[in-house]
């Protein structure tokens, strides 16, 4: 029961070759408006860095283009479908074509490792088990944890979670896969195995990838581009080359880590957070 | 005036609250009985595996509960018969209080403190570790996914379990019956079933499908809505129990009186 929705401007004819373009994208909670229409394409094979701060918009943009919230005004298309116009059918096929793999893993706790890769297999297909069960192992040795099959998720440690919840992500062979901080919360060993395998999984499957982060060394590790996101605006999109250069004030902030001016009221901080009135500075 | 806006948006809020619970029992209803027409079989062993926990489980404590409330049933009843000399009639009190009423509730309540914040407290904490969001991100319904194979459990296993509970609490009865009042078993058993007419039983299992209704809904829906935190999953449960007790008992006063005034003379 998707209702199609009115963007601010009439809207186009699909773009041809992106696979994912969003076009003047609002998103609210409540009244308030998160993202202030969002502008950007993600082209089929590339990979996509979000970057911003805590309070950004990234969260909330990279839960919309997985459709686990609705846009309040504009337009996403993916593969070239109007995302938010789909029918309910057509939405489940789409999402049986990407994955996402969830800040803290997200795995299933009741089931095991292996069950948590093949649940998508066992709902959406008619394969029989001992197909599955191949599959299954396949995809854990895609992600280095061949043999932990019959872990629980209780047992894994952060960085194994992290690369089971990659696994399940992969299991229908998906098109576009996302990524929520896969880095966080990890010790920067871990960290760089988990940036090795998106970059494994970027060169052998030429998968659309998208990621949201704040951690500048993985981002410019795996991106082809990236977007900066503050308040809800992009303020930068380009190649990390030229997101490096850039001399944009709120970019070359995050870029060089500059502390935010000391805030300290709490009205200031609040409406840092919201983006309403641009904090006091010196 | 600010005690009848208080009154009025609680009103409000409880009707809404009612209405999110039918939203959520039609959706589990229709994944148990409809969808499976159309393709989207229901995974059986989920819903086994819910019946275990549900009926099959529960059957020692519901014993022992039964058990004791038809004995306090009989004791209670006794005190006031033995004073018309009608000590006699115990083991009808029991057998009707115990089968229209006493047998349904009780066992409710046990099924409500053990699975529905058992309910609650699992789907509060799959929300809090974005295991919900993942489900739907895998085109996966939650509804279907994780709320049809506990609603198909409950009402199952609810009205196997009242009627465990109806006979147990006879039992009990008749310890009291027999050791206090002057019968032996097989004449508390007798005066029983001639006291019991077909209806006192199926009234009390069509309220037990119906409390079934109530705890899975209500569990689940606090589920659901759990903030943020392991601290919020305590709050769903407690919250589930409660409001549990509460629809339920209220859905117990709307059937008895509809039973009521529907027996025929």
């Amino acid at each position: 029961m998707a209702t199609k929705l009115v963007s601010q401007q009439p809207s186009s004819e699909p773009p041809s070759g992106p696979a994912i373009a969003v076009r003047n994208l609002r998103v609210k909670y409540g009244e308030r408006e998160i993202l202030h229409g969002i502008n950007f394409e993600i082209a089929a094979g590339e990979t996509l860095v979000i970057l911003g701060g805590s309070g950004s918009g990234k969260s909330t943009l990279l839960r919309t283009l997985v459709g686990l919230e609705r846009p309040s005004g504009g337009e996403i298309w993916i593969r070239g479908q109007d995302f938010a116009a789909m029918s309910e059918d057509e939405r489940d096929g789409l999402l049986k074509k990407m994955g996402m793999s969830f800040q803290g893993g997200a795995l299933f706790g009741s089931m095991s490792v292996a069950d948590n890769v093949a649940l998508p297999l066992r709902e959406h297909t008619e394969l029989d088990e001992s197909t599955i069960d191949i599959m299954v192992r396949l995809k854990l040795d895609q992600v280095g944890l061949s043999g932990f099959d019959n872990y629980m998720p209780a047992q894994l440690s952060g960085g194994m979670k992290k690369r089971a919840a990659i696994a399940r992500a992969l299991a229908m062979d998906p098109e576009i896969l996302f990524f929520d901080e896969p880095s966080a919360g990890l010790d920067p060993i871990i960290a760089a195995g988990i940036d090795e395998l998106i970059l494994k999984l970027k060169k052998a499957f030429r998968i659309t990838i998208v990621v949201v982060t704040h951690e500048l060394a993985s981002a410019f590790l795996i991106a082809d581009r990236m977007i900066l996101l503050d308040k809800g605006v992009i303020v930068a999109n380009g190649t990390p080359r030229e997101l490096q250069e850039s001399k944009q004030p709120r970019v070359r902030q995050f870029m060089d880590r500059v502390p935010e001016a000391e805030i300290s009221r709490e009205l200031d901080y609040l409406q840092m957070l919201t983006g309403d009135i641009p904090p006091q500075r010196q | 005036m600010a005690l009848t806006d208080s009154i009025g948006s609680a009103t409000i809020t409880g009707l809404a609250y009612v209405g999110e619970l039918a939203r959520l029992t039609g959706g589990a209803a229709r994944a148990v009985f409809i969808e499976p027409f159309h393709g989207h079989k229901l995974r059986l062993g989920r819903a086994v595996h819910q019946a275990m926990a549900v009926g099959v489980e529960a059957i020692p404590i519901v014993s022992l509960i039964s058990f004791f409330v038809g004995m306090i049933f009989g004791l209670q009843s006794a005190y006031q018969l033995r004073k018309l000399g009608a000590l006699q009639f115990v083991a009808d009190a029991v057998a009707i209080a115990i089968t229209r009423e006493l047998g349904p509730l009780m066992t409710a309540i046990m099924v409500i403190g053990r699975s529905g914040s058992s309910f609650a407290a699992e789907i509060g904490t799959m929300k809090v570790n974005e295991e919900i969001d993942a489900l739907e991100t895998m085109a996966l319904k939650p509804v279907h996914f994780l709320v049809a194979p506990k609603f198909l459990a409950m009402i199952l296993m609810l009205p196997c379990l009242t009627t465990w509970a109806d006979f147990m609490g006879v039992t009990g009865g008749a310890l009291f019956g027999v050791s206090s009042a002057g019968f032996t078993w097989a004449s508390y058993f007798n005066r029983t079933l001639d006291a019991l007419v077909l209806r006192d039983v199926t009234t009390g299992l069509i309220k037990s499908v119906m409390f079934g209704v109530v705890i899975t809904a209500v569990g689940c829906q606090e589920g659901f809505s759990t903030g943020l935190g392991s601290e919020q999953v305590g709050r769903s449960t407690t919250s589930a129990v409660v409001k549990s007790i509460f629809l339920v008992i209220l859905v117990d006063l709307v059937f008895t009186a509809l039973f009521y005034f529907t027996a025929p003379r």
